[in-house]
């Protein structure tokens, strides 16, 4: 199965000095495991913009929707057996440890 | 002998073991439930006609194994090859069941449905339908929810379960520390929904008590751990005491009539305990049991071992720290005579159980043997009026009394 780890995290706490090595070593165990998808950091969410439709009209409007806690921040794409094999990898990663780890299966189509 | 009361017993002994063995097989959690359904359902058909078969559980087995074939049959003809070729497979081992052939697999069926993944009270009614086999009527009427609500919860619950991906197996060794204490405190839980009061019912509370020992008795057997046997055997000495809590007073342990308690059941309890603490793994059951096994020891109240209460409690507020666990030991220290350290915790948690009855029964007690007798029935007049149980306000009226005295 496929699981989709969403990082989140308050931006306005200032994060470890020792994030992106802890990030890259994470990176680099996952890859070697044969976990990984794929994954990427995002911009903070003062770069977000919305966009909706309404009756054909396009509104666009600068930042999120709601304002919460915490911000998604970034993502990895993992392919595990189960979810507790999910649920495994998605507490290593560095964030875990201040911020949280939404863990959601992809969800699949026949045809 | 009666084939109904009979297919009642097979019922609610064999319901869990049957439908973890069905779920094994067919990896699918309604599928499973249904086919065994429709068994049972034949079966009070044909018992009462033929006879109860020499082996009911076998006999339940192999014919909710057809039932579950059949409709994977039906929807296998708009079905894909895989799903024809699954059929195929399980067709195979079909064939009437030798009773041991029927593998307990009721550990993952545990492990599956106590899944933290899972909310709380979803685990606890997961449980209680799968492994207890009690029906959704029953679950909605001990835990006082309407029948539609615990529905509900099963449905999500299962639909997570499959859709989430959450696996039917038991943990590997080093994800088990992660998974076992929802599995341990579900059966607590339920244990403990046994002693809160509420109104008569089908479902007694010694029903959802004995269920809860049961739960822990297979759980036990299954997988041999200091803390599964902890918890068994705080369950046991627990209930030990149940037919002395009065029935559905809820007598408190200080006045309880000792004699009344099941001495077999505190017999079993300790035996458990003493191996689990052989171990030298200590947990937070195997703690909570020694507590209990050391008011078990005691002829009354006064009597009881507090120095040695009190440190067990210390030990638990190192493993699992709480404000309750602190109130207990203060109320140890404070039996036990040392009454500068039990002020010192006691007045520490003033503000965090600013509402919580046993806080100020507790204060009144330590106030009362400081001399301080009007500060202590203060404290007894609002632990009386946070008391919600009946036996608990005419105990706490009597000790206010004989503090007038």
């Amino acid at each position: 199965m496929q699981y989709l780890a969403l990082i989140y995290a308050n931006e306005a706490v200032e994060p470890p000095a020792d994030l992106m090595p802890r990030y890259i070593a994470y990176t680099k165990e996952i890859t070697e495991a044969g976990v990984t998808k794929g994954g990427q950091a995002l911009q903070p969410i003062s770069t977000a913009t919305s966009i909706q439709m309404r009756g054909g009209e396009r509104q666009v409007t600068d930042g999120p929707f709601a304002e919460t806690k915490e911000q998604l921040g970034g993502y990895y794409l993992l392919e595990c057996d189960s979810l507790d094999e999910a649920i495994k990898w998605a507490a290593k990663i560095p964030t875990a440890e201040w911020g949280t780890i939404e863990v959601r299966p992809i969800m699949t189509f026949d045809q | 002998m009666s084939t109904n009361r009979e297919l009642i017993r097979v019922f609610r002994n064999d319901h869990g073991r049957l439908l973890a063995a069905l779920i094994a097989q067919f990896r699918d959690f309604d599928l499973a439930e249904e086919a065994l359904q429709a068994a049972f359902a034949k079966a009070t058909e044909v018992w009462p006609i033929k006879g109860r078969p020499d082996q009911p559980a076998a006999w339940l087995m192999t014919v909710a194994k057809r039932q579950a074939l059949d409709r994977l049959r039906k929807s296998a003809r708009q079905g894909s090859d895989a799903m024809r070729h699954t059929i195929t497979m399980l067709s195979e081992t079909e064939g009437d069941l030798e009773p041991e052939a029927i593998p307990d697999e009721r550990l993952r069926l545990i492990f599956t449905c106590c899944h933290p993944a899972l909310a709380e009270d979803a685990q606890i009614a997961l449980t209680l339908r799968t492994l207890g086999g009690l029906s959704t009527v029953e679950i909605a009427r001990a835990f006082l929810v309407s029948e539609p609500a615990i529905a509900k919860r099963l449905t999500r619950a299962k639909a997570k379960i499959r859709d989430a991906g959450i696996a039917y197996d038991i943990p590997e060794a080093p994800e088990l520390p992660h998974r076992l204490p929802s599995v341990l405190s579900v059966i607590y839980l339920i244990y403990n929904e046994s002693y809160s009061a509420f109104e008569g019912t089908t479902l007694t509370r010694a029903d959802l008590a004995e269920e809860a020992l049961h739960l822990a008795e297979i759980t036990h057997r299954l997988l041999p751990l200091p803390e599964t046997e902890g918890l068994l055997a705080l369950l046991l000495l627990h209930d030990a005491r149940r037919p002395a809590r009065g029935d559905g007073k809820m007598i408190p342990l200080e006045s309880q009539d000792r004699s009344l308690w099941n001495r077999d059941k505190i017999d079993r309890g300790r035996k458990h305990l003493v191996h689990a603490l052989s171990q030298g793994q200590p947990g937070p059951y195997q703690l909570q049991a020694a507590i209990s096994a050391v008011h078990c020891d005691a002829p009354d109240w006064e009597a009881t071992d507090w120095t040695q209460i009190a440190g067990l409690y210390h030990a638990l507020e190192d493993l699992t720290p709480s404000d309750v666990v602190t109130l207990n030991k203060a109320v140890a220290l404070c039996h036990a005579g040392k009454l500068d350290i039990a002020e010192k915790l006691i007045l520490r948690l003033a503000d965090a159980l600013v509402s919580y009855q046993p806080y100020y029964a507790a204060r009144a007690e330590l106030h009362r043997r400081l001399g301080q007798i009007g500060a202590a029935r203060s404290d007894l007049y609002t632990a009386i009026s946070l008391s919600r149980n009946d036996a608990e306000i005419v105990f706490l009226k009597e000790r206010r009394a004989k503090l007038a005295n």
